[in-house]
């Protein structure tokens, strides 16, 4: 499987790495693409921008892990991870996720599995500029409890003989 | 051992990261929280709801029952709000 995993302070470009997920192959038929995007506002009120904190090398290791476990739970034929830190202003993107595989469903399965985890195990934090001043944005329980139901067991695919 | 911090208890430290040598007794990640915290109001102030910490040792999430012998590198750090 390719896997790609990016930590980087650039924009990316989803179409373009959606397509090298699919570039010269056609056992592929399905490839779904997740983008988060930094909005203007937390808590209704307005931001100026947000910056994302994280620790290098453990952010990698877990989103790495977690590819691992997505594709042994779904026949996902790549998968791109590029996670964003530093600055980043309303209406940039901050994090995506795109998975291939020959069928929409593993695919889809895919990639809301994998950012339901980024979201609450991969170590970035985000802080938010507002007019009245910098703050930290809090954990919500919505996205624990959105990890939390991928965690009970599961029948594991059959390893790739 | 290493300890690194990030976020807001970074900020509430005071420190990134610093080289600490805890005493034999200090067996598990919740003996360390422990043991930092006397350290200074800083300390105090980024540990005072040692439930809401999140740890991981050598780069790997742990928890607060987790020994620390033989750690290399020791983070502490707020629940995530990455992606």
């Amino acid at each position: 499987m390719d896997t790609i995993i990016r930590l980087q302070r650039e924009a990316f470009d989803v179409s373009a790495e959606a397509k090298k997920l699919t570039g010269g192959r056609t056992d592929i038929g399905a490839v779904v693409t997740f983008t988060g995007i930094c909005r203007a506002d937390e808590n209704g009120e307005p931001i100026a921008a947000l910056t994302l904190e994280h620790y290098p090398d453990m952010a990698e290791a877990e989103i790495a892990r977690h590819v691992k476990e997505a594709q042994s739970r779904w026949p996902v034929l790549g998968v791109t991870v590029i996670h964003r830190f530093g600055r980043i202003a309303p209406g940039e993107d901050i994090v995506m996720v795109a998975t291939a595989s020959s069928h929409r469903q593993a695919a889809f399965a895919a990639a809301e599995f994998l950012m339901d985890y980024l979201k609450t195990r991969a170590p970035f934090w985000k802080q938010v500029e507002k007019v009245s001043g910098t703050t930290w944005v809090e954990a919500k329980d919505a996205d624990d409890a959105a990890a939390e139901r991928w965690s009970a067991p599961v029948p594991r695919r059959e390893a790739a003989k | 051992m290493k300890v690194r911090y990030f976020a807001w208890v970074r900020e509430r430290v005071g420190l990134a990261e610093e080289d600490v040598d805890p005493p034999s007794g200090i067996a598990t990640v919740a003996d360390l929280v422990a043991w930092l915290t006397k350290r200074g109001e800083g300390y105090a102030y980024a540990f005072e709801n040692p439930k809401v910490i999140r740890a991981a040792i050598n780069k790997t999430h742990v928890r607060a029952d987790a020994r620390i012998a033989g750690a290399s590198e020791i983070a502490f750090f707020p629940p995530m709000t990455g992606g």
